[in-house]
């Protein structure tokens, strides 16, 4: 067991836990940034929706789709740029030498990268949905565990590609970067956020429907808009999330070790 | 009945080849547990390139290294809490204070009593003042005491430490020599040491191994190389061995 890494030592978790709290209470203009973005994003979406829906039918019935798109679309995003921005602390500190030299296991350092993840959006998001509930009456949270099942799947989505994006760091060193702050745009038009999967050209919905936040999304207009709780499309994003999941660990196990193999694991800031 | 002691770090024709290079070209030796050894040789001899594959950073292209019995890097959870290492190329997180960022290793050493060990290293090290200063303010100097500190919490069996005064005034760097003498005196670790400063590796090593072109070009005492090279110090010796005047010296003599 221990020969593979697979030994978990949650003292270990909370070692890198520890880390990162200190330096995001490091500094205070950081922690105004879990915030801000997402803030704007939702005013701005929030008041659109409602310049629209005063002069659409279609968009008064389905009050609050744009706000509660934009508010999972910030869990899918800020999930993954919030694990992705941890892991890049050490590139830029040049400390993996020093982690990669302790015995912290991956599975470890992982599970500590989505710790942060989910502890960065919490930050960001909970002050943004009373935003939402204080300026649009749009409560998120009174969708109850319909929330939880979006949530459940967007951030195992975001983790999925925080763990990939990890990887690609680990083997190509800061070169790699720009994808972590990019990668999930990618899915912001395929994932058909703001507007239905039929809207995409036929081809493309296929493509859509491989996408575990796909579902997620037309969960969402499904439960605001007609009121259901699709639960066969949390199922069905589940079991792709799963899918997804695995084969990001995978990935990145073998970007790390082609890291070790290539020497860049000493080197990780250049 | 001579009972010899199983060696602390064992490296068997060692070969590492990149795309466009070989850094280490077959190398072998054994270094006894307690010893101190200096690794020398000029940039790009294939020193760094060793250690890093001793720590299990770096996976051999052929040969193996074992460290304290396990096999590098395949069985590196084995021991990786029984080592550390110490580098001016490996930073600690600059936004987090001295104490912060001893803490979180200490954690993931599994560092016993973690409060006491980091006050008597910082002791020690004379750390004190700036246990609660971010990393990043302090000066090169400290920045390298602050290292060493994080390379001795858990007590390591075996230290690896690359260059570990480059950067620091005399002064500086002879406390921190003195520092390591003392580990080495109170636990019996076994120490690896690459450095360029060859007073350090005079004054520390029982040991040296000279490394060229990833091969190791000597390995003797301290005193049998100067002795071989008929020469009165070891930056000599160095020398010798870097411009190829051993050969010459043969020849000649």
């Amino acid at each position: 067991m221990n020969d593979a890494g697979l030994e978990f030592s949650l003292n270990r978790v909370a070692a890198m836990v520890r880390r990162y709290w200190y330096l995001l209470i490091s500094s205070w203009p950081r922690l105004l940034d879990l915030v801000y973005w997402p803030a704007v994003q939702m005013l701005m979406w929030g008041f659109l929706q409602t310049y629209v829906s005063s002069n659409s039918g279609y968009f008064a019935n389905a009050a609050g789709v744009f706000i509660g798109a934009v508010l999972l679309w910030d869990i899918l995003f800020r999930g993954q740029l919030g694990f992705s921005i941890s892991f890049l602390e050490e590139m830029w500190a040049r400390n993996f030498g020093n982690l990669m030299m302790s015995p912290l296991r991956p599975a470890e350092f992982i599970s500590a990268l989505m710790i942060m993840s989910l502890v960065r959006l919490a930050i960001g998001m909970v002050p943004v949905t009373l935003l939402a509930i204080a300026f649009f009456g749009f409560n998120l949270w009174s969708m109850g565990l319909a929330l939880v099942a979006f949530f459940i799947n967007l951030i195992l989505t975001s983790w999925a590609i925080g763990i990939f994006v990890a990887g690609l760091l680990l083997r190509n060193g800061m070169g790699a970067e720009s994808m972590a702050w990019t990668i999930m745009f990618l899915f912001l038009p395929l994932t058909c956020v703001y507007y239905p999967v039929a809207v995409l050209p036929h081809w493309l919905q296929y493509v859509a429907w491989s996408l575990p936040p796909t579902y997620v999304f037309e969960g969402m207009r499904a439960l605001l808009i007609d009121h259901v709780f699709r639960f066969d499309l949390m199922l069905e994003a589940f079991a792709f999330n799963v899918v997804l999941f695995a084969g990001a660990v995978f990935a990145f196990l073998k970007l790390l070790d082609s890291a070790r193999t290539q020497g860049s694991l000493l080197q990780g800031a250049d | 009945m001579d009972v010899t002691p199983a060696p602390a770090i064992a490296v068997d024709n060692l070969v590492k080849r990149y795309k466009t290079a070989t850094a280490v070209d077959g190398i072998s030796f054994q270094l006894a547990p307690g010893t101190v050894t200096g690794l020398l040789g000029g940039n790009g001899a294939g020193k760094t390139t060793t250690i890093a594959m001793i720590m299990g950073l770096v996976s051999p292209t052929a040969g193996t290294v074992a460290v304290l019995g396990a096999e590098m890097p395949r069985q590196r959870y084995r021991v990786l809490h029984r080592m550390n290492f110490e580098s001016p190329y490996v930073n600690m997180p600059m936004r987090l204070t001295v104490r912060q960022n001893l803490s979180v290793f200490a954690q993931l050493y599994a560092v016993a009593d973690e409060a006491a060990r980091i006050a008597r290293l910082a002791a020690d090290l004379d750390l004190t003042e700036f246990l609660d200063r971010p990393a990043g303010k302090l000066s090169a100097g400290q920045k390298t005491r602050v290292s060493l500190a994080k390379s001795l919490l858990n007590k390591p069996d075996v230290l690896l430490l690359d260059e570990p005064t480059a950067s620091l005034d005399p002064d500086t760097a002879d406390w921190v020599r003195t520092h390591l003498e003392r580990y080495r005196a109170e636990t019996g670790a076994t120490i690896l040491l690459a450095s360029h400063n060859m007073n350090e590796v005079e004054r520390l090593c029982e040991r040296v191994i000279i490394m060229k072109k990833g091969r190791v070009e000597d390995d003797d005492t301290p005193a049998r190389l100067l002795a071989r090279y008929s020469r009165e110090t070891l930056e000599e010796v160095f020398l010798d061995v870097a411009r190829g005047r051993d050969r010459q010296r043969e020849v000649t003599g």
